[in-house]
């Protein structure tokens, strides 16, 4: 049994490795700040913080899966939060059309960077380079009249900072977020459900699945992660918008990525956009895809960072794109193109604001940390090649 | 007799869940050509690798005796240091740095540290004579054609002072002329005194310039043939290759009477702007129903032009002419738009642009018709797993699962995989460019009785290659290709390969 798990291990190292990784980590931070790491509120806090930049390294995932980056996502980001903070503030459009409005812009933003890319063989670098000045000018053009804009809609407001409702104290669990722990349990269920089907179906087809006790022991773990980060956020506020916002862009691109004719063409332009072509995928459609929910996802990080702060800064969105590249580096997707997840960029982001976060709260000052972050991607990096030629 | 130059002492190399090689010993004498023969994946190509330093010591078992002595080598660059050159299939030249830069790149001849570039140049335009290529220095690699590049790639070695020159599979992009200039080239060097190690699927170069043969079978040797004892014939190696006799190359094959025509080219142009030069002219032909139409001609003279630019034109050419699909005129905006017309186009290059080599056996299969298993664009997992292996076993697909990265497979078995993904689209109009190239007896043997078994069952099928004897041995009907258009049409019955070569060289 235990030579099982061992053998599962080293099969998917790569795979498992990230969530170690980030397990580690939030240990040593738990013991170095006595525990406060941790706790309901930190933990809170921390994936508050996570959410602007995992939705944008959720879509810098397939803009490097194609083997493009896109530079100007910071920048759109911020001027997008701009735009939305000023149709809030000073046109008085309601927060139910300015959403919308900015996710389309959001569309239109990243489209426009795949255009030359995608009808020109223009290197995404030098394209979305331009995009980054010009956004940065457009954000200076928009807020310099004014400075900060202040947003006060109550409804955009708790996109970044509410938590979802719970239900009155009924006399049991006091002090805890009833909602959120139910929640969680049907989440547990839904998912173990979900693995249990699967591997019936698999087994009418007569392929090969885990061993039962294998089976057990994943489904146990997961349940048991799941179950820990429920309990330890129903201690504080619950589950925020930002974490339910995420959730739903995780399982959107998740299931996309990894289900659906579109996500297959995507990794097949990845792996070999020659091949891809000749097999009837259109590069340029998927490039304009995959762009497209690029700016689309930067637009929501500008949402959810505008609203985070509770107003549009001249600043805003400066170096969010290079956070995001570096999650997903993190998470393992290959530069070569073709290969990396949805999920592993997400874990990649949570290693590296859990970075920042237990380096802040052991005090250690703002130049040890980028060095740091900078060793743990490079660390990260290494050891995806590694184990990638180990494979072979 | 003298020392061997190298000798090999019981190698033997385990890959996770493979043994490569078990126990292999060879020694290749000094001043011969050694050629390595036997099916893809026997062990030829690991075993170079071995000697060449890609495969560390320590990484396999056995002993390399170099020019007498034991050698370790931890890296390609110490297998370099005592004289032993290899060369790829895939030429590791710089396309954008001119020849003579290209034939010193690493060992560069200087004068402290500025290099002394008038010195290269003459040195460079020594070792182009010396491999016969007349070429100016001054010319940037990118503009020569393949054969051209693997003289330089020779030069390159030469270059070098190697004592040993291994060519893993040299002519197998090379047209009929290129290649035997190669062979001439080597008996040349071999005749100075240099040694030779060629690996190779075709039998009839190993007759031409062969000393001693060493065949290969699932990681062991299992024949030395001597030329000067005529131990070497084709029956002998391919007896021992695959471990029985084949009496014929070519599946025996009912012909039928072709039905009526699917597809129809008239009037065909072809102008690439990236190339700047019209690719086709005023090309006709056409394919009927459960009919094998060969299109011969030599490398470059426009046979993979005609099935891009009829297969949805990727290529961007611009292009003037009639496209008839079943009798019905049609102008296809792309590759999608072709596969939804019925054609189907299996690449010459399936690395290059064919499979998608870090994804696996079910995905490549499944690639160009994932909506067959998908409901509402979602993947039916399960149903690609289903569809995978059936292609595995129909097509006798050698890998331990359909999850296998195609990476992994050998050179036979990837044109399978490459076959299945089309086949799965079910198309009305096969074409094949170069089906067979660099794959070995067996496998091919297992490809045309497939592709025999398909014209039974009614698709229209266009060959595209470069062998002359498969052409004739597979073909109803055979269309010549010489500088972009059409040079000859001969029906089977009155097909040779005089006849053909005569066309496709004026």
């Amino acid at each position: 049994m235990f030579k099982n798990l061992q053998n599962l291990l080293r099969q998917n190292i790569r795979e498992y490795g990230m969530y170690i990784a980030l397990f580690v980590i939030m240990v040593i931070f738990t013991f170095t700040t006595n525990g406060i790491f941790i706790s309901s509120r930190n933990l809170s806090n921390l994936l508050n913080q996570t959410g602007y930049i995992a939705v944008l390294a959720v879509g810098m995932t397939l803009v490097i899966v194609i083997r493009h980056v896109d530079l100007s996502v910071g920048f759109l980001a911020g001027f997008l939060g701009a735009i939305a903070a000023i149709a809030l503030e000073k046109w008085g459009w309601s927060v139910y059309a300015v959403v919308p409005f900015v996710l389309g812009l959001g569309v239109i933003g990243g489209l426009i960077t795949a255009l030359p890319v995608a009808r020109l063989g223009i290197p995404s670098f030098v394209a979305s380079l331009a995009g980054w000045l010009i956004y940065r000018g457009l954000l200076l053009l928009v807020t310099e009249s004014t400075g900060t804009i202040s947003v006060t809609d109550p409804v955009f407001v708790a996109i970044g900072n509410g938590y979802i409702p719970d239900i009155p104290e009924i006399g049991i669990l006091n002090g805890i977020h009833k909602v959120t722990l139910l929640l969680g349990i049907i989440g547990i269920i839904f998912y173990v459900v979900n693995e249990i089907n699967d591997r019936r179906k698999k087994q009418n087809y007569n392929f090969d699945v885990l061993p039962m006790n294998m089976f057990a022991i994943k489904l146990l773990f997961v349940a048991a992660l799941v179950g820990g980060v429920t309990w330890v956020l129903a201690g504080y506020n619950g589950i925020s918008w930002t974490v339910v916002v995420v959730l739903a862009v995780v399982a959107i691109y998740h299931f996309v990525t990894t289900r659906t004719v579109l996500g297959r063409h995507i990794y097949a332009v990845g792996g070999n956009p020659e091949a891809a072509e000749l097999s009837g995928i259109s590069v340029k459609r998927i490039t304009y895809i995959v762009f497209g929910s690029m700016g689309l996802l930067s637009s929501l990080s500008g949402i959810l960072f505008t609203s985070r702060l509770q107003s549009a800064t001249t600043t805003a969105g400066t170096l969010f794109e290079l956070d995001a590249i570096a999650a997903a580096y993190v998470g393992g997707v290959s530069a070569a193109g073709g290969v990396g997840k949805v999920i592993g960029s997400i874990i990649g982001a949570l290693v590296m604001l859990s970075l920042t976060s237990g380096m802040n709260l052991m005090g250690v000052g703002i130049a040890y940390q980028y060095i740091v972050r900078g060793a743990v991607l490079v660390a990260a990096v290494i050891f995806d090649v590694a184990t990638r030629r180990g494979a072979r | 007799m003298s020392i061997p130059i190298l000798e090999m002492r019981s190698i033997s190399k385990t890959f996770p869940g493979v043994k490569a090689l078990s126990d292999v010993s060879f020694q290749v004498a000094r001043g011969e050509i050694h050629c390595l023969v036997g099916e893809n994946g026997a062990g030829k190509s690991t075993l170079m690798k071995v000697l060449s330093g890609v495969y560390p010591h320590g990484d396999y078992s056995g002993d390399i005796l170099f020019d007498g002595a034991v050698q370790v080598f931890k890296g390609i660059s110490d297998s370099q240091r005592v004289g032993i050159a290899i060369i790829y299939q895939e030429l590791a030249l710089v396309p954008e740095m001119m020849v003579y830069e290209n034939i010193f790149l690493g060992k560069e001849i200087r004068n402290g540290i500025v290099v002394n570039w008038n010195e290269t140049i003459k040195r460079a335009s020594e070792m182009l004579k010396k491999v016969g290529l007349d070429v100016n220095p001054a010319e940037k690699v990118r503009n020569l054609g393949v054969g051209k590049q693997q003289l330089v790639e020779i030069a390159k070695a030469l270059s070098r002072d190697v004592k040993l020159l291994i060519l893993d599979e040299p002519t197998a992009a090379l047209n009929e002329t290129d290649s035997e200039n190669l062979l001439n080239l080597l008996k040349g060097l071999r005749n100075e005194g240099a040694t030779c190690i060629l690996i190779t699927h075709k039998l009839k170069e190993v007759m031409a310039v062969a000393d001693s043969v060493k065949g290969f079978r699932g990681g062991r040797t299992v024949c030395t043939l001597d030329a000067k004892k005529g131990e070497v014939s084709e029956q002998a190696m391919i007896k021992h290759m695959v471990g029985r006799e084949i009496d014929n190359i070519y599946p025996p094959r009912k012909h039928i009477t072709p039905g009526e025509v699917t597809l129809e080219v008239k009037n065909w142009n072809a102008y690439s702007p990236e190339l700047g030069r019209q690719v086709l002219k005023d090309v006709a032909f056409n394919v009927r129903k459960g009919e094998i139409v060969g299109f011969a001609g030599l490398m470059g003279s426009g046979r993979t032009e005609v099935a891009l630019s009829i297969f949805g034109n990727p290529a961007g050419y611009d292009l003037s002419g009639d496209l008839m699909i079943k009798g019905q005129k049609k102008e296809l905006r792309g590759p999608e738009d072709a596969i939804k017309h019925g054609l189907a186009y299996v690449s010459e290059d399936r690395k290059g642009n064919g499979l998608i080599l870090i994804q696996d056996v079910k995905q490549n299969v499944c690639l160009a018709n994932l909506l067959e298993i998908a409901k509402r664009g979602v993947v039916d997992g399960n149903a690609e797993v289903k569809v995978a292996n059936g292609y595995k076993s129909s097509l006798n697909i050698k890998t331990p699962t359909v999850e296998q990265k195609v990476v992994n497979l050998s050179g036979g078995n990837q044109q399978k995989v490459s076959l299945a993904k089309w086949l799965f689209v079910k198309p009305d109009v096969l074409i094949l460019d170069e089906p067979t190239r660099g794959i070995d007896v067996g496998a091919k043997y297992e490809i045309y009785t497939i592709i025999n078994r398909l014209a039974q069952e009614g698709m229209s099928i266009l060959l595209i290659s470069s062998e002359l004897p498969e052409v004739l041995g597979m073909s109803d009907r055979v269309y010549i290709v010489a500088s972009g258009r059409i040079a000859g049409e001969l029906p089977i019955a009155e097909a040779t390969q005089e006849k053909i070569m005569h066309l496709a060289t004026n």
